[in-house]
């Protein structure tokens, strides 16, 4: 079964968007070093959703502050349609999973504000932001200030604010987390919905295997220290995807393989994180006897 | 407190507010004391200083030499209040424009911040006999003091306003592609504001503090001027009118300064209602 599922080096390479190739980063001083990533390659295919999973603290927020331009890698490199990624812009927009809507700004502020700054005219700027609006179903409360919002309600106005730079590149940092179950889903048949009318380039970061399946293209698994690509999964469900999914049988053996290969490194995470509290103990007492 | 409503209807919600009826009984436990202390028991040392209803009566009197009916106590609230809001308003300018730059560089902020750490402890006052020498006239000397009184709070304020901005906000706009100046005018400005309206609170009262010191020092009409004048001539029951007219001007200040945050600030106001 694992060989039918792990074909998605093997297969064939569509024309890819991001190249992530060979990436180290470190953090720490001279001589306190945490290799955080380390020779870490994988590609993100144009009109693809990729998901990338890993155990927590593995570096995947780290991999998108690299390709959104934040931070600089070691070594390696992030190309961004064959050129490298020398800083942030607004064809590579992050969602966080917390909020970065701007306080101040009401709704249609916070929406409008890429397309203020690029200077268009008021009248564009008005026409892009209110049909956007009402693709996200917030144009009833566009001059509300984000704090009037609930939280599914802000991650919409959060998509809307960068899906209106029409951004080559969608990335989205666990999106969903901390939303309740029931707004959750609501959002992942949301995205994917608008996923599958625009094949949006999307890179998603998620700790739940159940969304990433049904959400994914492919799912780019990445191991604990270092991070590094352990395996890259096709997920080969057919679009558009429906929670109805979730029975399939095609679904149950992506998520039992998946499941194994997180579980095995979710462990070498656990343990390395017992090791070194034991070190830190064991350091702090005084030696036994005498 | 919403703008729309009307002063009956304010009035009407205030009547039946508890801490309406505390306050008003702790200002007339306040003014009962004061009277029974220097009208009826004329204790030692309290029996100088007038009681109340004397200075009620002299505010009302229209032969006394201020007023409520009389002219020249309107022009000493004139000059004073002018004073005030010349030197307040320019220590916006240039307090909220330099702390602005100070905390968005860091470049300045390693300039000016020492320059602006020995100058700030330098007591308003202290700067009277230069700025007298300097200055032409007397009422830029005036003018100077109290708005370097006003002018440190708020540079200060204004700092730690656009130090407070949480990062986040900066890489955002930066990401969507804002330039230095939209980062500014969206970013900076309206994150600082919670703290520029602090500082502006806190300078209004160090403006009207110096302002009366220095016009006693060296002013001519004004509130200030006045209390020293009628202290001379034994005035007390002048002396403790123009402080109350002075406590009023400040309360009002506050008030104004407190509106207009208000209106600048709509979404604090929408943020504290979401959450009560
Ligand atoms: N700025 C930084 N300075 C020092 N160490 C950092 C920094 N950013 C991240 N790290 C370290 O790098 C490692 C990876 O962090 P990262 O946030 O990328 O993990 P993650 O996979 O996103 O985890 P999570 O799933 O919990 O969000 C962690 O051990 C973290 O402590
Ligand atoms: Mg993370």
């Amino acid at each position: 079964m694992s060989a039918a599922v792990a074909t998605g080096i093997a297969a064939a390479q569509p024309a890819r968007l991001v190249d992530v190739d060979g990436v180290t980063k470190c953090f720490g001083t001279e001589d306190d070093r945490q290799i955080c990533l380390e020779s870490c390659s994988f590609g993100i295919p144009r009109g693809k959703l990729t998901v990338l999973m890993g155990p927590s603290g593995c570096g995947k927020t780290t991999l998108i502050n690299l390709i959104a331009g934040y931070e600089l890698p070691d070594r390696g490199s992030v190309r961004l349609e064959g050129a490298p990624v020398a800083g942030p812009g607004s064809d590579r927009l992050v969602v966080f999973q917390e909020t970065t809507l701007f306080p101040w700004m009401t709704v249609y502020g916070n929406v409008a504000f890429g397309c203020k700054v690029k200077r268009l005219s008021q009248a564009a700027i008005r026409e892009k932001a209110e049909r956007i609006l009402a693709k996200v179903g917030l144009y009833a409360f566009r001059d509300k200030y984000p704090s009037q919002l609930s939280g599914g309600m802000q991650r919409r106005t959060e998509l809307a604010r960068a899906l209106i730079n029409d951004p080559k590149l969608m990335i989205l940092d666990e999106p969903f987390r901390g939303l309740d179950a029931m707004t959750r889903e609501l959002m992942q048949e949301f995205y994917l919905k608008l996923f599958e009318e625009t094949c949006l380039t999307t890179l998603f970061v998620t700790h739940e295997l159940e969304e990433a399946i049904f959400m994914a293209d492919r799912l780019v698994l990445l191991t604990y220290k270092p991070g590094q690509v352990k395996e890259i999964l096709d997920v080969d469900l057919p679009r558009p995807r429906h929670f109805s999914m979730f029975a399939s049988k095609r679904f149950f053996e992506l998520h039992d393989h998946a499941m194994s290969l997180l579980v095995e490194e979710s462990k070498k995470a656990f343990a390395a994180g017992c090791t070194s509290a034991f070190d830190q103990i064991a350091g702090a007492r005084p030696p036994a006897g005498g | 407190m919403a703008q729309s409503s009307s002063l009956g209807r304010r009035l009407a919600r205030a009547a039946t507010d508890a801490a309406f009826w505390r306050g008003l009984l702790g200002l007339t436990l306040f003014f009962l004391a004061w009277y029974v202390l220097t009208a009826v028991l004329k204790l030692p040392r309290f029996e100088k200083i007038p009681d109340p209803l004397a200075v009620l009566v002299d505010w009302l009197n229209p032969h006394a030499t201020r007023s409520l009916f009389t002219a020249p106590y309107y022009v000493d609230i004139l000059y004073s209040v002018a004073r005030t809001y010349v030197a307040f308003l320019a220590a916006v300018v240039f307090g909220v424009g330099l702390g602005l730059f100070m905390g968005w560089s860091t470049l300045l902020f390693n300039f000016t911040f020492p320059l602006v750490e020995v100058f700030r402890p330098i007591p308003p006052l202290s700067w009277i006999p230069l700025a007298i020498i300097v200055l032409p006239g007397i009422e830029l000397p005036v003018v100077y003091v109290t708005f370097i009184a006003a002018f440190f709070a708020t540079v200060i304020n204004t700092i730690l306003g656009v130090h407070s901005i949480d990062r986040k906000y900066f890489l955002a706009a930066r990401c969507l592609g804002a330039r230095p100046l939209d980062v500014l005018r969206d970013v900076v400005v309206p994150g600082a504001l919670p703290f520029i309206f602090t500082g502006l609170q806190i300078a209004m009262g160090l403006a009207w503090m110096s302002l009366v010191a220095g016009e006693i020092i060296a002013g001519q009409r004004g509130l200030g001027y006045y209390i020293y004048q009628a202290a001379s001539l034994y005035q007390y029951d002048q002396v403790v009118m123009y402080m109350f007219t002075l406590g009023f001007l400040g309360f009002v200040s506050s008030v104004l300064i407190r509106r207009v945050g208000q209106r600048m600030m709509a979404w604090e106001e929408a943020r504290r209602k979401s959450k009560g």
